[in-house]
């Protein structure tokens, strides 16, 4: 079971790779959904095999959210800001993959220096929780449109989530809806502010937005 | 005895290398539903290129010469230090690895120097995009055999090639797979059958040889290919622990699996815009670093 965890998690750090070095949004957006689904389907494995109904009902509505409803969105707000491509970002792409290739280094050594419970060290959530959140700061440093930062944003969550799957007996299910239902009313959001902000700069260069005008 | 042996095994790599070409060129053209030229056709061109002359450009220095020779040398070396399953290879010591790396530096090298001694623009700027991407080939190779020492504790390739069955193995193949392309010329690198400015990289290094230089040319990059192709099927499959026929059984089955696939991605991809390439470098790199990440945990842990 252990071995199918670090599979999936190995695999989510492997699409982190994947959507620090393509240009294309479409496929950022879908990197990152595929990286809900997985990370979505750990609880079922957490839990060696004892199913409740809570837990079925978290793990559907943690894939139906991250991997299809956000992921349409996203890709609406895209198709209504009429880009496809992150042109200029601040960090290029080859150095946002050496960056992220670092981080996930980064991240495997901080997990070994950090106190975790026995059970913990053996398998890849702390590090991969690590590497994910490293990366949706690079994302979020680096990229300059708009919805290449609500990716980076997402794949930041996703570290969270990871995260606080070492807490999944301690936490209650209200909390976990909660996040989710914030993320997606925020991804909501930021499509309706994609819109205007294409509408009103004719470009969703985050850049533009730095100075105030009367 | 001894010399019989090393004659031998020398001569399995110096004849069989050149099948590998006519493999790929048949796979090109049963994808395009072409007959395409015999798989033999590099002994055929090789025995062409022996009995003509060299044309020689005014502005060369005898170094034009001296520069596929010592190329072919040099990969040939290479080729002696890399074992082929369980019968080994033919000369090994102690961190004969790094003698490799060396050694497929030197050959290029000397392509290089091969290229500017006609004085021509064109060939300097070829040597020039063949070094730039060289560099970034290398790291990926040496990420690659640092993954392998540390998977076996050995630093000497006779003994390296034990890698357990895991992601890692599949990653290194992966990245390994990229950087054999990138090493040989080949798509998304590079078009070999091409002879236009904007796509080629080797091509516009070897223009203007001829005769025989240009035959060993041709005969060290088959060579260069057989040598990467081996090195990927051991670094993916424990050979070494198999019985010999087998192993090398799974060897050539292995180094016609690599080839047949060198062969599908040329006639299915296209080449990549130049721009792109360090990036894909880049990720053949990561293909190879994480392995060696995967073998520095377990190893901690």
């Amino acid at each position: 079971m252990n071995e199918i965890l670090n599979l999936l998690t190995g695999l989510a750090v492997g699409l982190n790779l994947l959507a620090l070095g393509t240009s294309r949004l479409r496929l950022l957006i879908r990197a990152v959904a595929a990286q809900g689904v997985l990370l979505g389907l750990l609880p079922l494995l957490l839990e060696h095999g004892a199913m409740d109904w809570q837990l079925v009902f978290i793990t559907i509505a943690t894939v139906a959210g991250k991997g299809f409803i956000i992921p349409t969105l996203l890709h609406r707000a895209m198709r209504t800001a009429n880009i496809a491509r992150e042109l200029e970002p601040f960090i290029g792409y080859i150095s946002s993959l050496l960056l992220g290739a670092a981080a996930t280094i980064a991240a495997v050594v901080i997990a070994q220096h950090l106190p975790l419970f026995p059970e913990h060290v053996g398998s890849l959530l702390v590090p991969g929780a690590i590497a994910l959140i490293l990366t949706g700061f690079i994302l979020l440093i680096g990229r300059t449109k708009a919805i290449s930062q609500v990716c980076g944003y997402l794949i930041l969550e996703n570290g969270i989530y990871l995260f606080g799957l070492l807490l999944i007996h301690a936490t209650p299910m209200l909390v976990e809806f909660g996040i989710l239902l914030d993320v997606t009313v925020g991804i909501f959001i930021i499509g309706i502010i994609v819109d205007r902000i294409q509408r009103a700069f004719d470009s969703l260069d985050t850049r533009k937005l730095t100075a105030l005008h009367e | 005895m001894e010399v019989l042996d090393i004659l031998a095994r020398l001569l399995v790599w110096l004849v069989l290398a050149p099948l590998l070409p006519g493999i790929i060129n048949k796979v090109k053209a049963w994808v395009a539903c072409r007959q395409g030229p015999p798989v033999l056709q590099l002994y055929f061109d090789l025995a062409r290129l022996w009995s003509k002359g060299v044309v020689m450009s005014t502005m060369a220095s005898p170094g034009f010469l001296i520069a596929p020779a010592v190329a072919w040398v040099a990969v040939v070396a290479a080729a002696m230090l890399m074992p082929l399953g369980r019968a080994g290879c033919i000369f090994s010591f102690d961190g004969d690895v790094l003698l490799l790396v060396y050694l497929l530096a030197l050959a290029r090298f000397s392509t290089a120097w091969g290229a500017m001694e006609t004085g021509s623009a064109f060939e300097g700027m070829g040597a020039a995009r063949e070094v730039s991407f060289a560099v970034l080939a290398e790291i990926g190779i040496i990420t690659a055999i640092l993954t392998l020492a540390l998977e076996s504790g050995s630093i000497s390739l006779a003994s390296m090639f034990t890698p357990p069955p895991g992601p890692g193995a599949a990653l290194l193949a992966v990245g390994l797979f990229i950087i054999l392309l990138a090493e040989n010329c080949r798509v998304p690198f590079d078009d070999p059958n091409t002879h236009l400015e904007l796509t080629m990289i080797h091509e516009v290094m070897v223009l203007d040889h001829s005769g025989p230089p240009f035959a060993l040319i041709l005969h060290g990059a088959a060579v260069k290919m057989m040598l990467f192709s081996a090195l990927l099927v051991q670094a993916v499959l424990p050979l070494a622990h198999m019985p010999l026929g087998l192993s090398l059984a799974a060897m050539a089955g292995g180094i016609v699996l690599v080839v047949v696939a060198v062969g599908l991605v040329e006639s299915l991809t296209a080449r990549l815009a130049f721009r792109r390439v360090p990036l894909l470098l880049t990720i053949g790199f990561l293909f190879c670093l994480f392995p060696l990440l995967l073998t520095w945990m377990e190893g901690v842990l």
